[in-house]
């Protein structure tokens, strides 16, 4: 029972680069902005423009590329999908034939125009992900969202949500493979038996994982208000989100790729 | 030989950059009807060990025998270890999820295939070893009960599938000082009424002076030292302390009026015997 150790979307690895010392607000608009443009670009001249942008940040964030890589992993059976039902259901020109499908000369170059789109906005997600902290991320989305406190959107709220859920990921995980062994331990048996037996031995994993989840939740408030939390009303914050020249130059720079990419037609 | 760890290394995520090692050429033999404490320092390996000899976990390197044969040989042999070898984790309650205590009894058996009436024999069988009342307590919820006697029910769902063996990882851990001895009680009972072979994991020295006849230090991953408790805390004071580890307190006691000139015997493990020793040095004035 290893498989929490496989588990690397959302992973963050620290590296001291330009990258990492951006302005969280920067990085969470810029790749909403690139994952607009994914969807916006018509040629292949505009995606290759975005792949070398996106190359070029992993670049000067010094992450491994085998990270952004890791991530993809896991989606490369939905990628295979998307292409092989583009490769026969799209109408045009047949190439070639197998018993009632065809595939088509159109139905090949959306593929694989579809499969590179959903291949660059992992990895735009993924660059995100790789070189923002999750408390950056989180402090930047809250910043982000209270621009919208006017139409009552409850930004501190969120953010501490997603705060508080990502601090309990490692803790459910860890607790899972105790509760696991602990259950073998009485002589349960998670690998054999059939479908139905299977989900049946899930119980004694999942049961006492949220009766712990819950009590872990009602102390966890009880915490927080001994501390005086009350909401993010009057609340500040240690470290002040500024936008810097980097930040600026890196935004206009992004900004300009897309423009190029979206509107110059080869 | 009964259990048999030969040159046993074990590391955590072997491979990766996280990569620790837990367990360094663990050499252990446990004979039946031994009771065994294992002490050390958070972190030293204590939980990792009964894990291995439960086979919840494979040795990356080395060997677990059971009565001659390696555990790890095939899949049907380990069923049949944790079969004979009861490990109750720390908080074991934490692992409830039954609506009655019955059922959450019956969970072990019932993993093993036992027929209905046997299994019934079986939890009141495993209750009355801790000392509960079937009928009174059959069904109730496991999660309406006090936390001494949860702790109870946890251990009876580990006897239950009737182990040779009962490992306890921290048994007594956050309990009152009244649940702790009944269960410290029912636990002398299991050796001696029982008898069952013991592992026993406590920071509690009392506890494991009182209780163990051989016991295990670990150090960083290493057994340090496998002895009886009586040696150990009365020839390596030095050694336990530069570990971070202390004497029990009556030990200590004796120890101190030893080292203050008083004609006392410092290799005493329980109160009854150190109230012999200081009787006898004030009766001679």
């Amino acid at each position: 029972m290893k498989f929490s150790r496989n588990i690397t979307i959302g992973q963050y690895i620290y590296q001291n680069s330009l990258i990492h010392k951006l302005d969280p607000r920067v990085k969470i608009l810029t790749t909403i902005l690139v994952i607009i443009s994914l969807f916006l670009i018509k040629s292949w001249f505009g995606f290759s423009i975005i792949t070398l942008y996106l190359f070029i940040n992993i670049f000067l964030s010094k992450v491994h590329p085998k990270f952004v890589l890791k991530g993809i992993k896991p989606l490369i059976i939905i990628i295979i999908i998307t292409l092989i039902i583009h490769f026969f259901t799209t109408p045009g020109e047949v190439i070639y034939h197998i018993w009632i499908l065809n595939i088509t000369k159109e139905g090949i170059q959306r593929g694989l125009f579809i499969a590179v789109r959903l291949f660059l906005l992992i990895v735009a997600t993924s660059w995100l992900t790789l070189t923002t902290s999750p408390i950056a991320l989180t402090d930047g989305i809250e910043r982000l969202l209270s621009v919208l406190k006017f139409i009552k959107v409850p930004a501190h709220e969120i953010a501490m949500m997603m705060t508080i859920a990502l601090r309990f990921i490692p803790t459910l995980m860890e607790e899972t493979e105790k509760i696991i062994k602990a259950q073998m331990a009485r002589g349960a048996d998670f690998e054999s038996g059939n479908l139905i037996k299977r989900i049946q031995n899930f119980l004694p994993i999942i049961i006492p994982l949220f009766i712990n989840a819950f009590h872990r939740a009602d102390e966890l408030a009880i915490a927080m208000e001994a501390r005086c939390y009350r909401g993010g009303e009057g609340r500040t914050h240690y470290r002040k989100l500024m936008i810097s020249i980097a930040d600026q130059i890196f935004f206009i720079t992004t900004l300009f790729v897309i423009l190029i990419a979206y509107l110059v037609v080869l | 030989m009964f259990i048999h760890l030969k040159n046993v290394f074990y590391t955590y995520n072997l491979h990766m950059p996280f990569q620790t090692e837990a367990l360094k050429s663990i050499n252990i033999m446990i004979e039946k009807g031994e009771f065994i404490g294992i002490i050390g320092h958070t972190g030293c390996g204590k939980t990792t060990l009964l894990q291995l000899i439960d086979g919840l976990l494979e040795p990356t390197e080395g060997q677990i025998l059971i009565d001659g044969i390696d555990i790890h040989k095939d899949r049907n042999k380990l069923k049949e270890v944790r079969k004979r070898i009861g490990l109750a984790f720390q908080y074991p309650e934490n692992q409830f999820f039954e609506e009655t205590i019955y059922k959450e009894i019956a969970f072990g058996p019932k993993n093993l295939g036992i027929s209905d009436d046997k299994m019934k024999d079986m939890v009141k069988k495993a209750l009355a070893m801790v000392g509960m009342d079937y009928y009174l307590y059959k069904d109730r919820s496991p999660f309406s009960l006090s936390g001494g006697e949860m702790r109870r029910v946890a251990i009876a769902s580990i006897l239950a599938i009737d182990p040779e063996v009962i490992i306890l990882d921290e048994p007594t851990a956050s309990l009152d000082a009244q649940s702790r001895d009944k269960l410290l009680a029912l636990i002398k009972n299991l050796y001696q009424r029982y008898n069952r072979t013991i592992i026993l994991v406590s920071h509690n020295m009392e506890i494991i002076a009182e209780l163990t006849r051989r016991l295990i230090v670990m150090e960083n991953g290493r057994i340090l030292m496998d002895d009886t408790p009586r040696k150990i805390f009365q020839e390596s004071i030095e050694k336990l302390e530069s570990i971070g580890l202390s004497l029990p307190p009556v030990t200590n006691l004796m120890y101190k009026l030893k080292k203050i000139g008083k004609p006392v015997n410092s290799g005493i493990l329980t109160v009854e015997e150190a109230k012999e020793e200081i009787l006898k040095i004030v009766k001679k004035k």
